[in-house]
């Protein structure tokens, strides 16, 4: 038989089936590139929420109240919960953690760039759930129907997460807001510095947008960027204003015709420098992570040789 | 009042103080799971400590929060043990460290969660609970790495040599002490540590390590003395709400 053929015929029936919203299960027959493209995606997700432990992380050991301290620590601690879950649904692609470790590491792979600006202040690890979680939500709800099923079903349980990250991050702002002027002045300080680059989570422009007429046939994509970036936006210039901060974006502006709020534009240099390791935290966050990566190798290797020697001895105690 | 006052605000800083440093390893762990649990363990610690610290401002009575009690006292009226203020170290002393002194809560928490002074008793019933899961982790990792590499083996002696002079204070006893052993609230210094030191002997003899005994005894956490350490903590902790007096968060 022609092995082409019966490829050809599989990716037909395969689409077909996609096309369709059949869910794709780990053990099914996929293409190459739907493989590759899930495991680039689902493993850079994980990447982002691990990297993303730091910004906020950084204000862990200041947070200013015992409430506040716990919130943060809980969060943060989801967001390592998300990156394992995540790395596991990798895994079912048939790539390993190691792989993936490696891949971060050597900067083969990337994360999200949002977590490459610094937390300069309290505000700053605050706005973090409401801004970038938000973003991170509008992005993720459509990714709960991803075709590949393990995927979407992490979606599910992140998303939850997420929307209560997202709650929690607009309360406190709302908290500093209405609090001393100097606790709106962290407020805004930290607005002028995160709004547009939570804006351009969302990715380049969808005339600029390479990955994304492949994943939308395969189900893996359902809103372009520009979509995506339009939902977000709409929700976000309410609650700022209803924060009563003052958006850092002069040309914002409401369109009567559509209902929409249109932004200005957008310095995609940055957003590609940032991208490109020059943001200004690309290094620090490397950094961290590698001093994490070195520093616990010994006991990562401990782990290993005393559940060797366990099963030794378990095995000699069987013997005899 | 004033002894359940101050043993409430002793425990509180124990856990407040073991929890903050706690806080450092998350990310920064050997594992992602090591993150998870970092997080896990602090927050039941401080988590405690909040608990303690309600139950110290009620019994005060001048409506001082818990929040007022963790954030806006100096290193001198603080109340906690030196061991849980020592540095983290590496992996191996901060476990080390984790082992002694929740060992020590665990024990005691069993005794005050059965005695007469309910509110106490309230605080200690939770937690024990969680000190078991303490206990259970923290000897895992001692055992773990004594008895893995000849590396970790050896950091984890190491770490037993720096964390056991602190220990001593654990059962340095003062007056209200023992006034709380007679109310019921805790168990005797004498009978704390045979249990604690059984509880330890069989851990370090699973990961084969050996107790070496000097005759330096640090101490004076319980009347505001500390080592060096504590005010740099604290310094931390603080910052927003000394900087920002009356702001709330």
């Amino acid at each position: 038989m022609d092995v082409h053929h019966e490829d050809k015929d599989m990716r037909a029936r395969f689409d077909a089936y996609v096309a369709d919203e059949g869910k794709v299960e780990p053990k099914d027959w996929m293409p190459d590139g739907y493989r590759k493209t899930l495991v680039r995606q689902i493993s850079q997700h994980a990447h982002s929420e691990i990297i993303g432990m730091q910004p906020e992380g950084n204000w862990i050991s200041r947070a200013p109240s015992l409430r506040r301290k716990m919130i943060l620590i809980a969060k943060v601690q989801d967001e390592a919960g998300h990156g394992l879950y995540l790395y596991s649904a990798a895994e079912t692609l048939g790539v390993t953690r190691d792989e993936m470790d490696e891949a971060l590491l050597s900067g083969k792979a990337k994360y999200s760039s949002i977590f490459n600006y610094p937390t300069l202040n309290w505000a700053d690890a605050v706005i973090i759930g409401w801004l970038v979680d938000g973003a991170a939500i509008t992005n993720q709800i459509p990714l709960c129907r991803c075709s590949f099923g393990p995927y979407g079903r992490a979606m599910v349980r992140v998303c939850k997460e997420e929307a209560f990250h997202q709650r929690q991050g607009y309360e406190g702002m709302m908290v500093l807001a209405k609090g001393t002027p100097e606790q709106k002045a962290m407020a805004q300080d930290a607005l002028n510095r995160w709004w547009w680059p939570a804006i351009k989570m969302f990715g380049p422009p969808d005339s600029d947008s390479p990955h994304s007429d492949q994943n939308t046939l395969w189900k893996i994509k359902r809103f372009s960027n520009d979509e995506l970036r339009q939902k977000y936006l709409d929700m976000v210039v309410k609650q700022a204003n209803a924060l009563g901060l003052t958006i850092p974006d002069p040309d914002l502006k409401f369109d009567e015709d559509t209902g929409h709020w249109v932004s200005g534009p957008m310095d995609w240099d940055e957003f590609w420098a940032v991208v490109k390791g020059n943001g200004p935290c690309n290094r620090q966050r490397m950094k961290h992570r590698q001093k994490a990566h070195d520093d616990g190798l010994w006991v990562r290797e401990a782990a290993v040789a005393f559940a060797e020697k366990q099963a030794k001895r378990n095995n000699q105690q069987k013997a005899a | 009042m004033d002894q359940i006052f101050t043993t409430a605000l002793r425990f509180g800083d124990n856990a407040m103080v073991l929890g903050q440093r706690l806080t450092h390893w998350i990310s920064r762990s050997p594992t992602i799971e090591l993150d998870i649990a970092f997080g896990n363990l602090s927050l039941d610690l401080i988590g405690q400590a909040n608990l303690f610290y309600e139950l110290a401002g009620k019994l005060e009575g001048n409506g001082r929060s818990a929040d007022d009690l963790a954030f806006l006292r100096d290193a001198s009226e603080y109340y906690n043990v030196q061991l849980v203020e020592q540095p983290n170290g590496n992996f191996a002393d901060t476990m080390m460290r984790q082992l002694l002194y929740v060992t020590y809560a665990d024990l005691v928490f069993e005794t005050m969660k059965t005695s007469p002074q309910k509110d106490l008793a309230a605080i200690a019933e939770k937690a024990q609970k969680e000190m078991i899961y303490h206990v259970r982790q923290a000897g895992e990792w001692v055992v773990r790495l004594g008895d893995g590499t000849d590396e970790s083996h050896e950091k984890c002696q190491a770490a037993l040599d720096n964390m056991w002079p602190w220990s001593h204070e654990l059962f340095a006893y003062d007056d209200v002490d023992e006034a709380m052993v007679e109310q019921g609230v805790l168990p005797s210094a004498e009978h704390l540590k045979t249990q604690w030191l059984e509880s330890l002997g069989e851990v370090f003899k699973r990961a084969g390590l050996i107790i070496r005994d000097d005759n330096w005894m640090p101490g004076g956490g319980r009347k505001g003395l500390h080592s060096e350490h504590l005010s740099y903590i604290l310094e931390e902790m603080q910052v927003l709400p000394r900087t920002h007096p009356g702001a709330q968060w």
